[in-house]
């Protein structure tokens, strides 16, 4: 990439999102800069998974546009984003659980490759496939679970693998719906490693509930509240923002 | 997978039974005084292929297909209009039933792989259907009663007629071993991969850049033009095509042997056609009220050996 190239990766402008009378979304813009973690906060209801759809093309927005490494991509289907280099992760953990931990991520390397109208050689001994999923699970702390049921990992590895999936799509940015969702203090603190570890070679937008996540991570906050974007900053700007502690934060430091 | 063991458990030895004795028949049933039999398997071997073909989307990709006998009727009826109008060169014959299955099975898929869970399963019915009312309404071609076929697809060659039983039974058998390969193949293979992986989590597929509808419109075809040539060959068989053959008690029976022989296995369908068709042989024989005996065995099966057949004979331990 060189110098001149923007340095916004992911654009959300004016986006708009009604279910009926709700509007979920409200006039939201935000600008997620090339490598760094940018999260989205805000109290239950504030349309933070609204948002997860409308950048991973679940949903279609009413109205605004979105783009990506400066190509508009309101219009493009979910696939179609994936395979522009934009991956999501989900919230509750979306993973092939009758498949192994290495053909979860050999689909992803697979759907990398192109097309999968092959129909005749089998697919689970495909050095091509194979290789690239066990340096990546390898990479991920998952070298030596290769062969287990993907269900029958251990809550903390699930997550784990989960964004393993994405990461074998070789994105350049990464939409991470609440990757500490479900977890405890300790395997929290390793997905905090973790994503520090990423950080860098992908620019990331992460939507999370856990604060010590957010403030761990972040390069810089959007503070969601009704679907709007009431506030963005750097952590500590956030932290010290009147209106984001009475709109959020005081919710719980009460 | 170790092989050997994999052969070993009891639900493959059931299948080579079935499969070998798919085999011998011809000459076995005949030297046992019970030349019926010959026919018997036969049919059998014809609703495994179409069993193995619905197994292919239901077992493999999650696609509940409601009206798969339609395309057993699409084939069968391709085969006896043209045969009607004298046309008998399977060179034609076939290609047409083997098309028309395709083209139906696109139009069909198309549209019901718009929608999802019970709602497929409806519209699959309900397109099925259409179809069957139509052959109900071709009185030029019989209507209800059926079209007789007078003679079987001819291939202008004198080493290979399909008016000689032997030759038109182990032309069945082939196309049945030759499904299951077909499958076998295709599930492990890249495209397999994806409509396995589709059935497991759809969303989760699309999310890593898949575009699964035109994988599992791919396999709908498959499994139609597959089924069509079970049609085809029961036509030529039976000599007989009706509208029956395409109704849809025909596409639950189907669903039936899937489900009894074990879905997503891979001779679980043969082996559900097998049991299916034989206990209603032999049930049939007993009483003429033999559906109540069947009906609540079908039940007692999907409550207690939810996964057919294949599982029932799978040690408990060995099971995931």
């Amino acid at each position: 990439m060189n110098s001149a190239a923007p340095e916004i990766s992911l654009e959300a402008r004016a986006l708009r999102k009604s279910f009926g009378g709700l509007t979920a979304t409200d006039d939201l813009s935000l600008s997620a800069i090339r490598g760094e973690i940018h999260a989205v906060i805000g109290p239950n209801g504030a349309g933070k998974t609204t948002l997860v759809h409308l950048l991973s093309g679940m949903l279609k927005p009413d109205a605004g546009e979105i783009l990506f490494e400066g190509r508009d991509i309101t219009r493009l289907s979910a696939p179609a984003r994936v395979n522009q280099g934009l991956a999501r992760s989900f919230q509750i953990t979306s993973i092939f659980r009758e498949f192994t931990v290495l053909e979860n991520v050999m689909l992803s390397v697979q759907a990398g490759q192109g097309h999968s109208f092959r129909f005749w050689r089998p697919a689970a001994h495909d050095e091509s496939l194979r290789a690239p999923g066990r340096e990546l699970l390898e990479r991920v702390g998952l070298g030596d679970r290769t062969d287990v049921k993907a269900g029958n990992l251990a809550h903390g590895e699930q997550r784990q693998l989960e964004i393993a999936i994405s990461l074998a799509t070789k994105p350049s940015f990464l939409l991470l719906d609440e990757p500490m969702a479900g977890m405890g203090q300790e395997e929290s603190q390793g997905m905090i490693d973790f994503l520090k570890a990423l950080k860098g070679d992908y620019t990331m937008l992460l939507i999370e509930h856990d604060m010590d996540a957010v403030f761990a991570l972040a390069d810089r906050i959007t503070v969601l509240v009704y679907g709007r974007a009431i506030t963005t900053g750097t952590p500590d700007e956030i932290r010290n923002d009147p209106s984001v502690r009475a709109a959020y934060l005081g919710e719980e430091a009460v | 997978m170790n092989v050997r063991e994999h052969i070993k458990s009891p639900a493959n030895i059931l299948t080579i039974i079935v499969v070998g004795l798919c085999g011998v028949v011809p000459f076995l049933a005949p030297a046992l005084g019970e030349p019926f039999y010959v026919l018997v398997f036969a049919r059998i071997m014809i609703w495994a292929i179409a069993a193995v073909s619905l197994n292919l989307i239901m077992g493999y990709g999650g696609m509940i297909s409601f009206g798969h006998a339609v395309y057993l009727g699409i084939g069968g009826y391709a085969i006896g209009i043209l045969a009607f109008h004298g046309i008998t060169s399977a060179w034609i014959q076939w290609p047409v039933a083997i098309g028309a299955c395709a083209v139906i099975s696109l139009i069909f898929g198309a549209i019901s792989l718009r929608t999802r869970g019970v709602y497929f399963i409806m519209i699959t019915l309900a397109l099925a259907q259409m179809l069957f009312f139509l052959s109900v309404s071709a009185e030029r071609y019989g209507s209800d009663d059926g079209l007789t076929i007078l003679s079987r697809s001819d291939f202008g060659v004198s080493f290979f007629s399909l008016e000689d039983n032997t030759t038109m039974y182990y032309t069945i058998f082939a196309f049945l071993l030759a499904s299951v390969f077909i499958s076998w193949k295709l599930i492990h293979s890249r495209f397999g991969v994806v409509m396995r992986a589709a059935k497991s989590n759809d969303t989760r597929v699309q999310a890593v850049g898949v575009s699964t509808y035109r994988y599992r419109l791919t396999a709908f075809v498959i499994a139609g033009v597959m089924c069509g040539i079970a049609g085809l060959l029961q036509a030529n068989f039976e000599r007989f095509v009706s509208p029956d053959m395409m109704n849809w008690p025909r596409s639950g029976e189907l669903i039936f042997m899937v489900v009894l022989g074990g879905m997503s296995t891979l001779f679980g369908p043969v082996t559900g056609a097998f049991v299916f068709l034989m206990l209603s042989e032999i049930l049939s024989t007993w009483t003429i009220h033999w559906h109540i005996i069947f009906g609540p065995f079908l039940v007692l099966v999907v409550i207690f050996a939810r996964g057919g057949i294949a599982s029932l004979l799978t040690p408990r331990s060995s099971r995931e």
